[in-house]
């Protein structure tokens, strides 16, 4: 299973393959990861239905989280993938924005890993 | 000759007429009654018995140097002196005359009587000349008293304008003071809350800063609690590791666990630096000059302007732009003062590139130079000479012409009524011209309200670089 993280912040990267060390080690998820919303359609368009999941932060500069989220739900409607937007804690604002969008699934800030990796193994 | 008598009913009617005017008439009116009824009995018997006529000159003429007497010495009588020396000389000559007339045989006073009518002439000539003389004299002694008396009028007049006057003065002199002390209250008050209205602004751009912060410290935060678990977590895998004796296992995951304090390290600090810069921030001014890193202090404040609009406004996104000078280093500068002033004008240009996004304008038309645009902030830093240049441009509908006089003016806002202050902008003015030596300028390119179209505003601080 491939799974896209898109964050800004860069050490996003780091815990995600120390927290998914055993995953990665025994290459049942793969890890892509994006900066910025633009880097994450570029990837997306290079890489063609390779994406499972896509996990993103919605608070990015540039193009924010939800702009990115319409535009994959715009762009790739079989098989849809999965998008899990991450929404800092008690923002109702940005979580109905994100459901109308067409969001599949939540997480809020800080992510619980435990609970990530619950919603990894019902996908796979 | 008759004339005495004359003389003397003239002088006693005169006499009473003066004592009339004076007031003192009463006392003397009796007697001056008598010697009318004397002259006029004198006058009469000298008609009616001729052979009398000059005992009746005499009796006459003593009665008239009798009044004389009596006129020369009595006080009330004083200025009737011109007259006594009028009429004496002719009495004192009808005197002697009619003495002669009586005395001395007939043929004597007809050798002499030429005479005495030649004296008798010039006497009457001399009374009417003195009676002439004291006549105008009375006249002019009368024009100068009523000119006293309108003079001792009009200075009681002014006497009682000058008292009128000085109680008005006195009045709005205390009204002054009164209105004096009212406006140094007025202004005291101007003062303090002139102190509390700066404090508000710096309060205000703190609330506008709150989210950005929340957001900015949130990150490093779940940064250190995440990899803290990680490590956790590592340390469980490295003790069995160590059980099984793979060392090899236990290398990368010791090396791992570095990495991760390493991080957990570099995010405190972060969260520690965001924190430093809040408290800099509301601290009250009065700062001092210290080495600052200006593109530091410019990039914090840009990232947390953003975050603190995007709280506000979930539905705002800007691209921003930097464009750092390294080669300036660090400058005297007063940190969270000039820090004010880039987060005033950073915050300024989101707010304008956000109101240019909107899809309607003010007025509820449909904003057609929203679509296509990418709202943009660009900051940017230069040194230039001896100068450091700090820029910030937004490319929003930029400052119509109308009011870019007033864009430095305190409490000057084009926000809606309750959102902005109106004291940014000029105490960035202030503190940039006054606190640092410093300009501020502003460049501007004015909407026409179309799509695709350039427009903007640009404002430049202009420091001088201290040796």
């Amino acid at each position: 299973m491939k799974v896209l993280v898109v964050d800004d912040e860069k050490d996003i990267q780091t815990l995600f393959e120390q927290r998914f060390r055993k995953e990665i080690r025994d290459h049942s998820i793969e890890f892509a990861f994006a900066f910025s919303g633009e880097d994450a359609l570029a990837y997306l368009n290079g890489h063609e239905h390779e994406a499972v999941l896509i996990l993103s932060d919605i608070n990015m500069p540039g193009m924010s989280g939800l702009e990115l989220l319409g535009h994959i739900k715009q762009m790739y409607l079989k098989p849809p993938p999965v998008v899990m937007m991450i929404t800092a804690y008690g923002d109702a604002e940005n979580f109905n924005m994100a459901k109308q969008l067409g969001a599949d699934d939540f997480l809020t800030k800080p992510v619980d890993f435990n609970l990530l990796k619950e919603k990894l193994k019902i996908l796979g | 000759m008759v004339l005495e008598f004359i003389l003397a009913i003239i002088i006693i009617r005169y006499l009473r007429s003066y004592l009339q005017k004076d007031g003192s008439l009463p006392k003397w009116d009796r007697k001056l009654i008598i010697a009318l009824g004397i002259a006029i009995g004198l006058l009469v018997m000298s008609i009616l018995i001729p052979r009398s006529k000059h005992i009746a000159i005499l009796l006459a003429d003593a009665l008239l140097l009798y009044i004389m007497y009596v006129a020369y010495t009595t006080k009330e009588f004083q200025p009737l002196k011109p007259t006594i020396y009028a009429v004496l000389p002719y009495t004192i000559v009808s005197v002697v005359d009619a003495l002669f007339v009586t005395i001395s045989t007939k043929d004597f006073y007809g050798e002499w009587r030429g005479y005495f009518e030649t004296a008798k002439v010039f006497t009457v000539i001399w009374m009417l000349a003195m009676w002439f003389i004291t006549k105008r004299q009375r006249k002019a002694i009368e024009t100068e008293r009523i000119k006293a008396l309108e003079k001792e009028k009009q200075y009681v007049i002014t006497e009682a304008l000058k008292s009128e006057l000085e109680i008005q003065v006195a009045e709005r002199t205390s009204a002054l003071t009164l209105q004096k002390e009212e406006l140094q209250h007025a202004l005291d008050e101007l003062k303090s809350t002139q102190a509390q209205l700066i404090q508000s602004e710096k309060m205000a751009s703190l609330g506008e800063l709150t989210a950005g912060i929340a957001h900015e410290i949130q990150n490093p935060l779940n940064f250190v609690n995440n990899f803290s678990e990680v490590n956790t977590e590592l340390m469980g895998e490295m003790k069995a590791a160590i059980e099984k004796g793979d060392m090899d296992e236990v290398n990368a995951i010791a090396n791992d666990i570095i990495a991760n304090e390493q991080k957990i390290n570099h995010h405190g600090k972060r969260a520690d630096a965001i924190v430093k810069g809040m408290l800099q921030h509301s601290r009250s001014s009065g700062g001092q000059k210290e080495p600052t890193d200006i593109n530091a202090l410019a990039d914090e404040y840009l990232r947390l302007a953003y975050h603190g609009l995007r709280a506000k406004d979930k539905s705002f996104n800007a691209t921003m732009k930097t464009d750092f000078d390294e080669s300036i280093g660090s400058i005297q500068v007063i940190p969270q003062d000039m820090g004010r002033v880039i987060l005033n004008l950073i915050t300024n240009a989101f707010y304008v590139v956000a109101e240019k996004k909107k899809p309607l304008t003010p007025d509820g038309k449909i904003n057609l130079a929203s679509k296509d645009y990418v709202p943009t902030v660009t900051v940017s830093t230069k040194k230039t000479g001896n100068k450091i240049l700090i820029s910030v441009k937004d490319n929003g509908n930029g400052i119509p012409a109308q009011v870019m006089d007033k864009i430095f003016q305190p409490f000057f806002t084009t926000k809606p009524t309750g959102q902005g202050t109106g004291l940014g902008l000029s105490m960035s003015y202030d503190i940039v011209t006054k606190g640092h030596g410093g300009e501020l300028k502003v460049q501007t390119k004015e909407s026409k309200g179309l799509p695709g179209e350039e427009s903007g505003s640009e404002f430049t601080i202009q420091l001088p670089i201290q040796p």
